[in-house]
């Protein structure tokens, strides 16, 4: 069955430089020295990438990243408070527009 | 649950493992060892005897590589022991490393302990304690006692620092009965600082991913299982899942077999490679077959010698001029950080 996502294309994902490699290889350079070890551990940002990845709802993102938290040592409890804070923030940047509405009623309500 | 040989699995034939091995779509390990001019595989020295005491263990694991538990009647006899102190008094063996199943099942266990303490009164001798065993009987309960007096180190298994994950690899009820055992070794001084009784603990991931960094999972497990339960341990080891056994069933069954062996491949570290354990250890079944590791014990490569395959034969120098036995089983020995009985190799 043909759908818009296989779960084997997230093995080319490093074929994107086949078509431009310079660019390519900068942005995977970036990624790696991204999620090295920093200020934040290496554990730290395979978490916020797991909730970055519900957020912006991308399945190759949350498989990647279900992986690289598990290999992190991270379990199911703390992977899924981090799902809730992206749930959260997308939860809260809609409710927060609220105010605009409100605003907007008070500006032409009597 | 039963173990895949009582299930009548053919998981539970070394032959059909191999086959297994030998239908996954990667390269040959040879041929990994090769490109960094490791084939073939060499001993350094022989300094660890690792000793199988036998198959019978009071739980069934999921990932476990011996497929042990209660129906397993296969334990090591007091004559094999006897072999084993043999080699054990003619030979320069630093550590003598005790497994199992629960090796405390074995009725000659604390005999055996006893006996190479007369011989050997300076090596290492690490127990492979399961944690829950303590408890399961009234007869093992001064265990930590035991151990104490014979100053031996204890290894023991704990997936996680909360019950879900422990519990699923292990057994329901597993984790809470470990973190008593563990209490009870620190109240004899295990884990203590400055008591030189050392305790260490084992990850292994409870599914088909490798294993964290293990510096930094120790940092974690130290403060949960302080700030929650008032434990101290001395070193967490990493060990990666080997696809043998009933985790060769699961990876199988779950169809996470051939990404595994892939994901073990794409991982391969040459420095963990040249540290691989087999260099420096000898494995005893608990038949007293010798074998490079605990791993080819369980697929039934027995060490590639003519005169020294058996305890009662044991010939240094064929054993440390052999050829050690690989496949592609070793592929997770030598994944990431690498992987051994004392944790991650290349770190």
């Amino acid at each position: 069955m043909k759908t818009y996502y296989n779960p084997e294309d997230l093995k080319k994902f490093g074929k994107i430089g086949d078509l431009q490699k310079p660019l390519a290889d900068k942005f995977f350079d970036y990624y790696g020295e991204v999620f090295a070890e920093g200020a934040l551990t290496a554990r730290e940002k395979s978490l916020i990438a797991l909730a970055v990845a519900h957020a912006i709802q991308c399945p190759y993102c949350i498989d990647a990243y279900t992986t690289d938290t598990l290999e992190k040592g991270c379990d199911e409890e703390q992977m899924m408070e981090a799902v809730h804070v992206a749930a959260a923030i997308r939860g809260g940047a809609s409710l927060v527009h609220a105010t605009q509405m409100m605003n907007k009623i008070n500006e032409i309500s009597m | 649950m039963k173990s895949l040989k009582a299930l009548e699995n053919p998981i539970a034939e070394p032959a059909f493992e191999l086959e297994i091995l030998e239908q996954s779509g990667i390269e040959p390990f040879e041929n990994k060892l090769d490109s960094i001019g490791l084939f073939p595989l060499k001993p350094t020295q022989i300094e660890i005897l690792q000793i199988n005491m036998g198959k019978m263990c009071n739980q069934v694991c999921k990932h476990c590589h011996v497929d042990a538990g209660p129906d397993r009647k296969e334990i090591m006899t007091r004559e094999t022991m006897g072999d084993c102190l043999e080699v054990i008094r003619n030979n320069q063996i630093n550590t003598i490393d005790l497994t199992g199943g629960a090796p405390e099942m074995n009725p000659d266990f604390r005999w055996f302990i006893e006996e190479i303490r007369k011989i050997n009164t300076e090596c290492t001798i690490i127990v492979r304690c399961n944690l829950t065993i303590i408890l399961a009987n009234p007869k093992y309960h001064d265990l930590p006692d035991f151990y104490k007096k014979h100053q031996i180190e204890v290894v023991s298994s704990l997936p996680y620092f909360t019950a879900m994950k422990t519990d699923s690899q292990r057994g329901n009820g597993v984790f809470d009965r470990s973190i008593r055992a563990l209490q009870m070794l620190n109240e004899v001084g295990y884990g203590m600082p400055d008591s030189g009784l050392i305790l260490n603990l084992v990850y292994n991931p409870s599914g088909a991913f490798l294993p964290p960094a293990q510096e930094a999972l120790q940092a974690e497990f130290k403060k949960k299982l302080k700030d929650k339960f008032d434990i101290h341990f001395n070193s967490l080891f990493t060990i990666t899942n080997i696809p043998i056994s009933r985790f060769l069933e699961y990876l199988i069954r779950s169809e996470n077999y051939e990404d595994y062996m892939e994901k073990l491949l794409q991982s391969f570290n040459p420095v963990a490679a040249q540290n691989v354990m087999c260099r420096n250890t000898i494995s005893v079944g608990w038949d007293g077959f010798l074998f490079d590791c605990d791993f080819n014990q369980m697929l039934d490569l027995k060490v590639d010698t003519v005169d020294s395959q058996h305890i009662s034969d044991w010939n240094t120098r064929s054993l440390s001029n052999r050829s050690i036995i690989v496949n592609k089983h070793c592929f997770g020995c030598t994944a990431g950080a690498g992987s051994s009985c004392g944790g991650a190799t290349a770190e």
